[in-house]
């Protein structure tokens, strides 16, 4: 009989995630693949709820092709028995204990029901959560994140109303307007705040990605057949209505990124999709004490964390699109693999993954460089504009504790006004009042991934392990 | 062409469903947002604070902007909560805990 197979734990069934998956179990590993999600496919190829019986699901969205690949991939593993796909469980918590890892999860949408996954090691591709720059009436019913719009859009065949501004900044505006668009919701205005020209000047970077370039055209066709205005270098500054969203008023920007006085005209919509980039999700790295960077996850090459045993892979250590968390993906997942059963792993093994990653990181870098929200965003926020959703801590109190009470830092705003202490813990305003103070962003240091139950928390190494198949090797 | 045509979608027959007492439709697979944005519905709760309306804003399940009661059960994220038949949901006012 064949020594049982190293156990290896994935969370996240995106991209990152599932690239790992298949890597790692055709490498003589048996994966335990975690998601909080119904379906595997993450963000990107977040799939329709399978009851809404979706024939043309494809119609929703890119790389189709890719989706299947990994999706057949994942169910043949299934079948060998190399692989297990847990979904509905929310990960609060890894834990390293003497020789491997417990994962912590809550069971189903209620997340009341505790489960546990043990595992020789870890890979966390978690993928990120989008960030929103706060300015007045973004409270309002109606205002949305684009990636949210694009969720339940792709998710549950749903939109929120009739006639939509997508606006902000970055390349998921696109996807976003376009697929609102074939929706059949009226796109009023693409409001992106950048100035694509600056793009085209580096162009070293966006040359050396051709497919990137037709990805770009073919976003531009679909946006002129839909007769949708694009507005380059402008930004949303409030949106309007009482109960919920009436009206959004933009303006145009100068170089500087202020305002240009006399350029505000009135939109009328009744959605507003906005979003200023994307943050890494890096509780669960945070909480296993692995080494962060800025706001992201450090990896080395082979996509390790700085604790033994815990690799990460996509946009958890940095944001950068589907294609770079796949090339991560299937390098952690090949690092993995030759580690778990007591190899040293051969970088020539994955040297096309390599080579993508490199230049991926490098478009991005020039991408981040030019879709930065504008300079001057925080001169917009009124003193009694909310800026902490949950609490409903207003951009007047956040100033006053800067220059009243001298706040240098996230944190010490924290314990001021109680910004960032409500149900999302920050992750919603924690980019603005970085702003507001001046200071660098840095991710917020949380206990759990998710809010547990107390009684959870008492339980927690009491739970049932989860069901895994054992390999049949 | 709205999106349920555009995926050629064939969900299993509608069923009812309560906000507050009144009737509305869901489809087998929708999460409490999307059923109420299909209703044309977009808020569903007020905050503890200064009482004002919110619904949906993240929509991946970590803003908790979206909460609401379901079948007596305050808090839920309307954006991750599959309906099922005879689902009573419950704007939900500050906390959801009455008082
Ligand atoms: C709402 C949203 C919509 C987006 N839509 C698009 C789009 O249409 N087009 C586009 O080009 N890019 C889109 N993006 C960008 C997208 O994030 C990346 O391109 C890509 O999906 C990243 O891949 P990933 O594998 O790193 O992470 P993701 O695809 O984000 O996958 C991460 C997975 O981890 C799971 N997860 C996270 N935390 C936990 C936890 N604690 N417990 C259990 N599971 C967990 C999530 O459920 C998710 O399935 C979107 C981003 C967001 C936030
Ligand atoms: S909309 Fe953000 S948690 Fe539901």
């Amino acid at each position: 009989m064949a020594a049982e197979r190293p156990h290896l734990a994935v969370i996240g069934a995106g991209p990152a995630g599932l690239a790992a998956t298949l890597a790692a179990a055709r490498h003589g590993v048996r994966v335990t693949l975690v998601d909080s999600a119904p379906e595997a496919g993450g963000q990107f190829y977040r799939q329709p709820a399978r009851e809404l019986g979706a024939r043309r699901p494809e119609a929703l969205h890119h790389e189709w092709r890719t989706w299947e690949r990994l999706r057949d991939g994942l169910r043949t593993h299934q079948r060998a028995g190399s692989a297990a796909h847990l979904t509905d469980h929310h990960v609060w918590l890894v834990e390293r204990r003497p020789g491997g890892f417990t994962v912590h999860a809550l069971l189903g949408p209620e997340q009341a029901e505790p489960a546990e996954v043990r595992a020789d090691a870890v890979l966390l591709a978690t993928g990120g959560y989008e960030k929103v720059l706060p300015f007045p009436g973004w409270t309002l019913p109606g205002v949305v994140t684009a990636g949210g719009a694009q969720a339940m859009l792709k998710g549950t065949l749903s939109v929120s109303g009739r006639t939509a501004v997508v606006a902000g900044t970055g390349p998921l505006l696109l996807p976003v307007a376009t697929g609102l668009a074939a929706a059949g919701v009226r796109v009023a205005a693409l409001v992106e705040s950048a100035d694509p020209r600056d793009f085209v000047r580096r162009s070293r970077a966006l040359s050396a990605q051709p497919a990137k370039l037709a990805e770009g055209a073919r976003y531009a066709a679909q946006l002129a057949r839909h007769r949708v205005r694009t507005l380059v270098h402008h930004t949303v500054v409030e949106a309007h209505g009482t109960d919920r969203l009436e009206a959004v008023t933009v303006a145009g920007l100068d170089r500087s990124g202020r305002v240009r006085p006399g350029t505000e005209r009135r939109i009328a919509c009744d959605t507003l999709a906005v979003g200023h980039g994307m943050l890494p999700h890096t509780d669960l790295a945070q909480g296993l004490g692995c080494r962060i960077d800025g706001v992201a996850v450090h990896v080395d090459d082979e996509q390790r964390t700085d604790v033994p045993g815990v690799w990460a892979a996509g946009e958890a250590t940095g944001i950068g699109g589907a294609a770079l968390s796949l090339a991560e993906g299937h390098i952690a997942g090949r690092s993995i693999a030759a580690r778990l059963t007591g190899g040293e792993p051969d970088p020539h093994d994955w040297a096309g993954a390599g080579r993508a990653r490199t230049a991926l990181r490098r478009f991005f870098a020039t991408l981040d460089e030019v879709y930065a929200p504008p300079a001057h965003w925080a001169e917009q926020l009124t003193d009694d504009t909310v800026v902490c959703r949950c609490e409903e801590v207003t951009g007047g109190a956040i100033r006053e504790a800067v220059t009243g009470l001298g706040a240098g830092d996230q944190r010490t705003v924290k314990l001021l006004t109680r910004a960032g202490m409500g149900w999302c813990q920050g992750r919603m305003c924690g980019s603005a009042v970085a702003g507001l103070v001046g200071c660098p962003e840095t991710a917020a240091r949380r206990p759990f991934a998710r809010p547990v139950p107390l009684g959870v928390l008492a339980r927690a190494g009491e739970a049932p392990e989860a069901e895994v198949p054992e390999a049949d090797v | 062409m709205n999106p349920l045509e555009l995926a050629q979608a064939r969900p299993a027959p509608a069923f009812t469903v309560t906000l507050d007492g009144r009737e509305i439709e869901a489809l087998p697979g929708q999460t409490v947002a999307a059923a109420l944005w299909t209703a044309g519905i977009t808020s569903w709760r007020s905050t503890r604070g200064e009482g004002r309306p919110r619904g949906v804003f993240c929509g991946i399940g970590v803003c908790y902007d979206c909460l609401v009661t379901v079948n007596d059960r305050p808090n839920q994220r309307a954006c991750l909560v599959p309906l099922k038949p005879g689902d009573a949901i419950r704007t939900q006012e500050g906390t959801g805990h009455g008082g």
